[in-house]
């Protein structure tokens, strides 16, 4: 059993728990779901400032730090007590154009030649650890919700603007990845 | 009479404060104490082990999702999807009640041009991260320190957004 638990889990039984988030959130609470509006709550509750954007009562939106304080300590469980000892299974198209570009680390879920405390300061440190996460947080709350609360809830629900949303987050990934990033990973 | 009016007036416009630029949101009425959250750190459990066991936080699988060379990742969002949209189909066909007994109300959302801008600067920061919001949380769980950075600049993205909303076009 715990053998089979330590084996990466397939999409089906990903997808199919985070698709039952939905529901959960819904009927254990009426609240609808969604994660990055927790960067919000945080800014609202420890530096809102004279900024009406951060300007209501986060007590009442408290649940979502309680629901990622809960993927932390789910994500250290899932590392720590049912890590897979082996290197992570690529595409071996993926894998072999990484390498060409020094990225040959994939013993664990990130690439250890980027993201580590000495890469930090050097240029391409700078860009995917610290541009990198400030476009996230900038760009999802501008477009009003990230992965979860666009692409699952508001898909979920059948919000087209939603579907706009999931387009952009794809457009703008498969830019990245094709025209910018072969550029940004031999900095 | 005029006092519950009133309270009832600030409620709502606290709930349109927090409705605004937001896809999750706190639409019960009802106050409980705040231990009742845990519920919902119990589920943020099972989620984080399944970001990390599915491997969904690695920015290897970002990388393979964009470059279209393994269907993993459109598995596992397409599935989600698909299990969202029959559990909302039901519970609003159905007119499920929460397990309080309140009316579920998932909130329509009016389209702005910030799904289109903030999406496209998301979806370049996320090929670069190779992280959602949620994923940061599961990495610096699973271990990756340094991406307490990459979250502490998330939240300061989140902040400058907040700061400049008024200039930027909606």
């Amino acid at each position: 059993m715990l053998e089979t638990l330590k084996q990466p889990w397939p999409w089906y039984v990903a997808g199919a728990l985070i698709g039952l988030t939905v529901p959960y959130l819904l009927l254990v609470g009426n609240k609808t779901f969604g994660i990055s509006s927790s960067l919000r709550h945080l800014c609202a509750a420890c530096m809102p400032g004279d900024i009406t954007f951060f300007k209501y009562d986060w007590k009442k939106e408290a649940w979502n730090l309680f629901f990622v304080g809960g993927i932390a300590i789910g994500a250290f469980i899932g590392a720590q007590f049912l890590s897979n000892p082996d290197p992570i299974i690529l595409a071996e198209s993926t894998q072999a154009y990484l390498a060409t570009k020094g990225i040959t680390d994939t013993t664990q879920l990130l690439p250890s030649e980027i993201f580590s405390w000495d890469q930090l300061f050097t240029v391409r440190g700078l860009i995917f650890i610290v541009l990198g996460g400030f476009m996230v947080g900038f760009g999802t709350r501008w477009a009003g919700g990230c992965t979860s609360g666009h692409a699952i809830m508001g898909l979920s629900s059948l919000q087209w603007p939603s579907l706009v949303a999931t387009i952009m987050f794809m457009v703008g990934g498969i830019v990245m990845t094709w025209f910018i990033l072969p550029y940004l990973l031999t900095l | 009479m005029s006092t519950n009016l009133e309270q009832a007036s600030t409620a709502d416009a606290d709930l349109s404060a927090r409705e605004l630029d937001a896809m999750c949101v706190n639409e019960s009425e009802l106050k409980h104490p705040w231990w009742y959250n845990f519920k919902y750190t119990v589920w943020g459990i099972l989620f984080g082990i399944v970001f990390v066991k599915a491997e969904i936080i690695s920015w290897f699988r970002i990388q393979e999702m964009f470059r279209f060379e393994s269907f993993h990742m459109y598995g596992v969002i397409g599935t989600a999807v698909f299990v969202g949209l029959i559990s909302v189909q039901l519970i609003q066909r159905l007119k499920l009640r929460t397990v309080h007994g309140e009316t579920i109300h998932i909130p329509k959302k009016e389209f702005n041009k910030g799904n289109l801008d903030g999406g496209l600067i998301f979806g370049l920061g996320r090929a670069i991260t190779g992280a959602c919001p949620g994923p940061l949380f599961a990495q610096v769980g699973a271990g990756f320190s340094v991406v307490i950075v990459t979250f502490l600049s998330a939240v300061a993205g989140t902040y400058v957004y907040g700061r400049f909303r008024d200039k930027l076009p909606h």
